[in-house]
């Protein structure tokens, strides 16, 4: 009828478009939507008032290395999310990918041909990410064939996933990484170690993902096909996106995200344990939330979440320069959490009757 | 049961609500435009008007769900402002909607006194809500056990749970919109039992239908609205179903004829006996065939529940058929997926825009290039200067009027987003094309544009299939009108048809 139509008309306020930048009406309106970008100078001005050791490049730099480990799954749950879903398993994804790298890099122990196989690093990678890509194809098919809802099916394989690494490792953890030149396996603390240009390889990692997920999103028919399932899903289908296949492949990518991120943790530790990653999920949910996205669904991007990732990483680490207790950091998280989420409100409005 | 109020001094035919000089506009659409509307006791108002007349409209008004603009509601002489549904009702005004406001999941008693639950000591008093809730359905002679999850019901025993729900709260006025679309025509001599059993005790029936011989036999005066204005109140002694129709339709703008000067093609869509089994094994379209050729328009006019939107969205790919082929030109595309159809050229313009026409979070430029991706897509990349050509088209086209691509799309009149849906569509270069109800909710210029626009693009050879509820629109560009009434096709006629004819064939009669 006439009135239900007129009535969800939203207000007119130019949006945000995904392709260009929009325009901004006032100050207010610029902080609104700069806010990730603006706490964060916020928060490195104060630390650095607070602390001389805050300010500095080697300081950013291994803070950064930090923000590495669990900005590689915010920018995979940044995906996810942008399809209007969500994915607690990642956690455990990054944890399970760190003990099953841990598990080869030690020596696959093949009874039956009586050789225990060393594979090289790089097929341990790969093999790896293989991991992430099919817990996250469990979770896609389960949350897009199954009709399961996405908090379920992901709060499932966030217990599955665990219970996997803890029976593989029986509790304990791998920690004789380093590999041995005999055996030809070396190198696999290479990517938590190393620098490039005095950049640590976790970083620049992080970097090249945020590109490849920043050009996908927003240069790609892909990324497309996602704004629009996750601005609305039925209109999308009716307009001839494989929407199925696009909530499948985020799950997937949001595997890989979270495998590479264990990759990084583990080699920066050399050692992988089962624990790895607990609780993480709740962080790169975190990042996306604080840097801008819709828990909706179809609004968001990899700058924001980015900076949201900056915003929390950099917000820890101060606080442990400058000696506050580490259980402040949760109540900090917390709080900045609830903060983005009031704020993102205001953001995208909600239309009045 | 709660005795019914009945005030002696009160007299059959006194005036209980007015609506003076009432308006309601909605952004730039005037939905209602200065409407006088009196209510008498005891007596049964019809309210008839085409979709889109203001009906619903102004029953939301004087329930109190919505707010008028301008004017004013008296009630008993005085002036009164209603907060909300519940201060209407508190006041004795209750409606019984369209849509069915029912919980689902709950069973038929405490439906009927949800919010109002009977209180004892130590919580809700479940049997006497049963009690109550028995002695209503016995009183609509229904045999419906209080504890049935509502679910469980065919659609018209819904409408009974409503009826019963709205009975229970002793009112003075009652509201009914579209109280029997879906009852029996048993059910609804019970129903007419029952608004006449309330008459005789004082209360006021305000009665809204599409069904005109049925209202006719229950009326005591009738109302009729047509673009938001009232063109007509009068005794029920004054009125003849002739008289109706043309308060209702009137001198209808001209919404274009239809094109001609050129041959009709091949058979570009071939429908063969096509069932569609909704719930229960209802057939929503019964073993319906229908061939549309190349540059033809047909019509397809129904009322609610006659099937044309599961037509359409069977032929489209969202819904599954159950038995029957569907053939774009030669091919058969009974098993392929909707994005499948588009690709081959049979494209859908749904019916409700805001739920599956339009991505709210999305540009307008976005909204249009949505269903065309792979017409600026160069390897892995998207073109921007590619995608900006096709939307500055697409727009010029469907004449959208915006600020430009990068407008949100939330910011277009309806009617300019009716025509991002359809210029998304017709991006996609289609052969055939579907619109369930394309002018629903826009306003009568945007009307004419969009018809202007189909019939411009079937003289290019596209075959067209819209799908309407107002019997005018029938008239306009169609070359053959299709009349569905239950799922199947009642009747087919040419553009030189009339309209009582077309209303006739719909089934809007009570014979059943």
């Amino acid at each position: 009828m006439t009135d239900r139509t007129q009535q969800l008309a939203v207000p007119a306020r130019p949006a945000k478009s995904i392709i260009g930048t929009g325009k901004s009406m006032s100050l207010a309106r610029l902080l609104l939507e700069g806010r990730a970008f603006f706490a964060l100078l916020v928060i490195i001005a104060v630390f650095s008032l607070m602390s001389p050791h805050y300010f500095s490049g080697a300081n950013f730099l291994t803070m950064a290395s930090h923000v590495a480990i669990f900005g590689l799954p915010a920018i995979g749950m940044l995906l996810v999310i942008l399809n209007g879903g969500i994915d607690l398993s990642v956690g455990s994804t990054l944890g399970l990918a760190g003990v099953c790298a841990g598990y080869m890099m030690q020596g696959i122990n093949l009874e039956a041909l009586g050789v225990v196989l060393y594979l090289p690093v790089w097929a341990v990678a790969i093999l790896t990410l293989v991991v992430g890509a099919l817990v996250g194809l469990v979770n896609g098919v389960l949350i897009a064939w199954c009709r399961v809802p996405a908090f379920v099916a992901t709060l499932g394989s966030l217990y599955v996933a665990r219970g996997i690494a803890l029976l593989m490792t029986n509790g304990l953890t791998y920690n004789k990484l380093s590999g041995s030149e005999t055996l030809g396996n070396t190198g696999f603390d290479w990517l938590g170690f190393n620098r490039i240009f005095n950049v640590p390889v976790g970083v620049l990692i992080l970097g090249v993902t945020a590109l490849v997920c920043g050009y996908l999103l927003s240069r790609t028919s892909f990324g497309r096909w996602l704004y629009a399932s996750g601005g609305n899903e039925r209109a999308a289908e009716l307009s001839g996106v494989p929407v199925k296949h696009v909530k499948i492949s985020v799950y997937v990518l949001s595997g890989i995200c979270a495998a590479m991120a264990g990759l990084v943790l583990s080699s920066q530790l050399t050692s992988s344990g089962p624990t790895a990653g607990t609780t993480y999920e709740l962080t790169a949910i975190a990042a996306v939330v604080i840097g801008g996205a819709a828990l909706t669904g179809g609004r968001g991007n990899v700058r924001g979440t980015l900076l949201g990732a900056f915003v929390i990483g950099f917000l820890s680490d101060g606080l442990v320069i400058i000696g506050v207790s580490a259980y402040w950091q949760t109540v900090f998280t917390g709080a900045v959490i609830v903060l983005a989420v009031l704020l993102n409100t205001l953001q995208y409005g909600r239309s009045r009757r | 049961m709660k005795k019914r109020q009945f005030h002696p001094a009160l007299m059959r035919g006194e005036i209980v609500l007015s609506a003076k000089n009432v308006s309601k506009i909605y952004g730039s659409t005037h939905a209602l435009k200065g409407v006088n509307f009196d209510i008498r006791r005891g007596e049964v108002t019809t309210l008839f008007g085409e979709n889109g007349a203001g009906k619903s409209t102004l029953m939301k008004i004087l329930s109190g769900v919505i707010t008028p603009s301008s004017g004013e509601i008296l009630l008993n002489g005085e002036v009164k402002v209603f907060h909300s549904a519940t201060d209407a009702r508190d006041h004795g005004i209750s409606i019984i909607h369209q849509e069915l406001n029912l919980a689902p999941n709950m069973n038929v008693r405490d439906n009927i006194f949800i919010g109002r639950e009977i209180m004892k000591y130590g919580g809700v008093d479940f049997a006497e809500e049963a009690r109550i809730t028995r002695y209503l359905m016995k009183s609509l002679e229904e045999d419906i056990d209080p504890l049935t999850l509502v679910e469980n019901l065919r659609l018209g025993q819904q409408q009974i749970v409503e009826i019963a729900r709205a009975l229970s709260v002793n009112s003075q006025i009652l509201i009914m919109d579209e109280p029997t679309s879906a009852l029996s025509a048993v059910e609804v001599e019970v129903l007419f039992q029952v608004i006449r059993d309330l008459t005789s005790h004082g209360v006021a029936i305000v009665y809204i239908s599409h069904h005109l011989e049925e209202a006719l036999e229950i009326t005591d005066r009738a109302v009729v609205l047509r673009d938001g204005v009232m063109t007509a109140y009068a005794r029920r002694d004054e009125i003849d179903l002739d008289w109706i129709v043309r308060n209702m339709v009137g001198e209808s703008f001209d919404l274009g004829s239809p094109p001609s000067g050129y041959d009709f093609g091949e058979a570009a869509m071939s429908v063969k006996a096509l069932t569609v089994k909704g719930k229960a094994g209802i057939r929503l379209v019964d073993n319906l065939s229908l061939d549309v050729r190349a540059g033809e328009i047909v019509c397809i006019y129904g009322l609610m529940g006659a099937g044309r939107t599961e037509l359409m969205e069977c032929v489209a790919g969202r819904l599954r058929q159950s038995s029957g082929e569907i053939h774009l030109e030669k091919s058969d595309v009974s098993g392929l997926s909707i994005a499948e159809r588009i690709a081959s050229g049979l494209a859908l313009v749904p019916e409700d825009r805001q739920r599956d026409g339009l991505v709210q979070t999305m540009t307008v430029g976005e909204n249009l290039t949505l269903a065309s991706i792979r017409r600026f897509v160069r390897g892995l990349m998207l073109s921007t200067s590619k995608e900006k050509a096709l939307i500055d088209e697409s727009i010029r086209n469907v004449t959208v009027k915006t600020v430009g691509g990068e407008a949100a799309i939330g910011s277009l009149s309806g009617g300019n987003q009716q025509k991002v849906v359809i210029g998304k569509m017709l991006a996609t270069h289609p052969k055939v094309i579907l619109l369930d109800e394309p002018s629903r909710g826009i306003d009568i210029g945007a009307k004419a544009e969009v018809f202007r626009l189909l019939a411009e693009n079937a003289r290019q050879g596209l075959a067209v299939v819209y799908s309407t509820s107002e019997v005018g629109e029938c008239l306009s560009i169609a070359h053959r009108i299709v009349v569905m009434s239950k799922g199947r096709i009642s009747a087919m006629f040419d553009s030189s048809v009339s309209k009582e004819r077309i209303m006739a064939a719909s089934g809007e009669s009570l014979v059943e």
